[in-house]
């Protein structure tokens, strides 16, 4: 399908700088708000709704230009490139924060209750995991078990990896009926996952008294896994531009540039979810 | 790769000029890389005056014992904002301005790889440091509590007002710049090279830009996770760097320093690759040691994300961290001395001539080397703790960043700017802006030493009058140096509208197109270059020795 056999450079870029202006407009807003300004919210819906604007618009001209083969194949290996070192980045965002958890459960609390410390300061402060420190910041809580509702979700995330993979092959041997169906699969155990952590934590801050403020064990469960449940939602709304696209018969088997760059942040997302299984809720 | 077409013929709306749009909108939503170079370097520019006259407000203060011109809160945010304006504002932008500029020169692409993205990463700077920026003519000030962020000094009300959480999504904006800027630089250096050049082939500037690029996109998240957490710890009740809560203020200088250490070298590895691309033009022989120079380049790369702890020998480290931090900081003076031997060894016995920037240059491996020394006495622990948090440390790395990566800017700018103005600078003024200026940042950083190591704490508006003598010769040489960069500003703005009216060969530099594929184009360039790649490469820089 590719008719361009040069590599494509477009010649001005309007939406770079309208997603800048809807950030920045957004995070000026968030910053408002944290300061207790009343023109906060107002000024981060507007920001958000640039910034969707600029998603749409952006993504539905990117869309349009690859469809039209405007992209060779050295720019799909750009793109290619793109994707991949921006994971990379955000495995380094995650690893902060697993660096956080082990350096906090195996440095930070055993100092805090031994020693001198333990003698001078917090002579009642038994140094165990989960704790919410000396201060017991955040009061009584019942720490988040591996067995429950977690356990099913990452049945549900991997069981998500297979559908992918299965609508990958699906698209490979031009099988369309197979791809829309194993997208729609990944998908819908994308949003069910979601639901279910929205459950959870429900539960936790209703029935077991544990919050983000719950000391170091509250912060660090409720980042991992809130930045997370993050991830998985922009993973599953980008899968969902790409179960639209391909309805509307995009892609074809030798050239689908978006399907991969989505299932790849779909896998990152469960990988980094198996980690959260094993160093947040098991260990 | 296949020939390159700038646009494309799918759209009637299409016109087939080759030249760049017209007014204002030209720059907005440009996706050339020569335009987009140059809005970062004008950018860096205006920044390295801005917070260059945070420094002015620092050396006034710090003139004479006393408080003479402003409060001591005010002083702090300007010691603050003059580090956080100087490092994501003028001297990261400048280099990936010059990395946009002259990358695709060299390896003979057409643009970037993702050109779109590129015009981003710059808006998405500005964007940064206008939130920053804002945090000035805020209720409480611009953030005064270092540009390091510590907890808890950054979380206590009294010295946040409301500028906090301005400065940390700013952190995040210039994160998210600093990383599109990365990724693309890698993408444009794997995927777009010219067919017939090698990575060992390809000029040492693009070696090191290729090496920082990684270093970016391995330590930006760490900082943005780092005052994401602060942002929680102060707005949403977290405990991260709370004792009480079972936190711990330390494990935020740990996470700073894992992205602070490998950050200071994003900032000087380009400069090593600049000065290696300078040097041996003047010297008339091509660099010597190339490949050395890259390993080089990759050990301290390397190496800059196991010393981190060398920020915090005084925090009170385990004695085995303390050794372990100890050793492996020295360890990288081995891989920088062989960057300082082999342009030594590549001006042995060269045909040298000095114009300005060779002048430039020359002074960045001397005034660099003495910054590496003091970097080796602090590496020592026990010595460091004499050293800590005094005015040698300001000394020290002053050395590393002002007449090394400034200086080498200013080389680059001298260098460069002929090339892409098609106009030559006046030799003369240029020589005198480098004469002021080396003697002037000698005057200014070298008597910070003997106060530091007097025990004149840093960061502080007042001080005791034994340190006022040096204090006084230290801001008498802060003033020249300031006023002296008008010089450059002058050179500047003078070169781009005709300089001294000669018409710039080609080359522009006696052999230069020996060394690099840009001085085979014409001057001044032309908007699109490398439309069709270069057939053959210049191997002259990657040849040893004579």
């Amino acid at each position: 399908m590719s008719t361009n056999t040069a590599y494509y450079i477009p010649h001005k870029a309007t939406w770079p700088v309208i997603g800048t202006a809807g950030l920045v407009t957004m995070l000026a807003g968030f910053a408002n708000y944290l300061n207790g300004s009343s023109i906060g919210p107002a000024l981060m819906v507007v920001g958000l709704l640039i910034f969707i604007t600029m998603l749409v618009g952006w993504f539905t001209l990117q869309a349009t230009e690859s469809e039209t083969g405007m992209y060779n194949h050295e720019v799909g290996i750009s793109y290619r490139h793109g994707m991949m070192w921006f994971i990379f980045s955000e495995i380094v965002f995650f690893a902060v924060f697993f660096g956080t958890l082990w350096y906090t459960r195996n440095l930070s609390v055993p100092w805090l209750g031994g020693g001198a410390t333990k003698e001078l300061l917090w002579p009642a402060f038994d140094a165990t995991w989960p704790t919410n420190g000396p201060g017991k910041v955040g009061g009584d809580f019942e720490p988040m078990g591996a067995w429950g509702l977690p356990f099913l979700n990452t049945l549900i995330l991997l069981t998500s990896g297979v559908t992918c993979t299965w609508a990958h092959h699906g698209l490979l041997a031009n099988n369309r009926d197979q791809l829309i169906k194993g997208l729609i699969a990944t998908v819908a155990l994308g949003f069910l996952f979601v639901s279910f952590q929205a459950f959870e934590y429900h539960e936790a801050y209703t029935e077991m008294g544990l919050t983000l403020g719950s000391g170091v064990y509250g912060s660090t469960f409720f980042m991992l896994t809130g930045f997370h449940g993050f991830h998985v939602c922009v993973g599953a709304i980008i899968l969902s531009v790409v179960l639209f696209r391909s309805a509307r018969g995009h892609f074809k088997p030798e050239n689908h540039f978006a399907f991969e760059a989505a299932a790849w942040y779909w896998h990152f997302v469960d990988v980094v979810w198996l980690g959260l299984f094993i160093f947040v809720y098991l260990l | 790769m296949s020939a390159v077409v700038d646009e494309h013929d799918h759209h009637a709306d299409d016109h087939h000029d080759h030249g760049p749009a017209k007014g204002l909108l030209r720059w907005i939503t440009t996706t050339n890389h020569k335009d987009i170079g140059t809005l970062y370097l004008l950018f860096a520019l205006a920044m390295f005056f801005v917070g260059g006259a945070m420094a002015m407000v620092i050396r006034a203060e710090l003139f004479e014992p006393g408080l003479q011109f402003v409060d001591p809160a005010f002083f702090n945010s300007m010691t603050t904002m003059h580090a956080l304006v100087m490092v994501f504002g003028a001297v990261m932008p400048a280099f990936v301005g010059l990395a946009n500029w002259q990358i695709p020169l060299m390896i003979g692409a057409a643009d970037m790889a993702l050109p779109r993205m590129n015009n981003m990463s710059f808006w998405m700077l500005v964007a940064g440091v206008l939130l920053l920026a804002s945090t000035l003519f805020m209720e409480g000030g611009a953030p005064n509590g270092g540009w390091t962020l510590y907890p808890p000094l950054v979380l206590q009300p009294i010295t946040v007002g409301k500028a906090l959480p301005f400065a940390i999504f700013s952190v995040h904006l210039l994160g998210i710049s600093s990383i599109m800027g990365a990724i693309n630089i890698i993408a444009t250096i794997f995927n777009m090279r010219a067919p017939s050049m090698k990575l060992m082939d390809m000029p040492l500037f693009v070696w090191t830009w290729l090496i920082t690029a990684f270093l970016l996109i391995a330590v930006m998240p760490v900082f943005a996770g780092a005052v994401t957490m602060l942002l929680t710890d102060k707005f949403f009740h977290t405990s991260f760097f709370n004792a009480a809560g079972g936190g711990d203020p330390v494990l935020y200088e740990h996470i700073f320093w894992f992205f602070g250490h490998p950050e200071v070298y994003i900032m000087i590895l380009p400069t090593f690759g600049v000065a290696s691309t300078i040097i041996p033009v003047f010297a008339r022989k091509p660099l010597f040691g190339y490949a050395s120079m890259v390993w080089a380049t990759g050990s301290i790369a390397f190496l800059s994300f196991i010393v981190w702890a060398h920020h915090m020998f005084t925090v009170g480290l385990p004695l085995a961290g303390e050794l372990y931090f100890m050793y492996a900081t020295m360890i990288i003076a081995v891989p920088t001395g062989v960057k300082v031997f082999n342009w030594t060894a590549t001006m042995w016995k060269g045909a040298m001539t000095f114009e300005t920037p060779m002048l430039f240059s020359i002074a960045f491996v001397v005034l660099f080397t003495m910054g590496g020394f003091t970097g080796l006495m602090m590496s020592i622990a026990p010595s460091d703790f004499q050293y800590h948090d005094t005015y040698f440390i300001v000394a020290h790395f002053h050395y590393t960043l002002v007449p090394a990566s400034v200086f080498i800017l200013m080389a680059a700018g001298y260098f460069w700017l002929p090339k892409w103005t098609g106009h030559m600078y006046n030799e003369k003024i240029g020589q005198l802006h480098f004469w002021i200026s080396v003697v002037s940042v000698n005057v200014l950083f070298f008597p910070q030493h003997f106060l530091g190591l007097a025990g004149m704490p840093r960061r502080i508006p007042d001080y005791a009058v034994q340190f006022a003598d040096w204090n006084m010769i230290s801001s008498v040489g802060g003033f020249i140096f300031g006023v002296s960069q008008l010089l450059f500003l002058y050179i500047v703005i003078d070169t781009i509208r005709g300089g001294t009216g000669e018409k710039v060969s080609d080359e522009v530099w006696e052999d230069a197109a020996k060394h690099s594929l840009e001085w085979t184009l014409p001057s001044p360039l032309p908007y699109h270059t490398w439309t069709t790649p270069p057939t053959v490469v210049p191997t002259e820089h990657v040849l040893d020795s004579h």
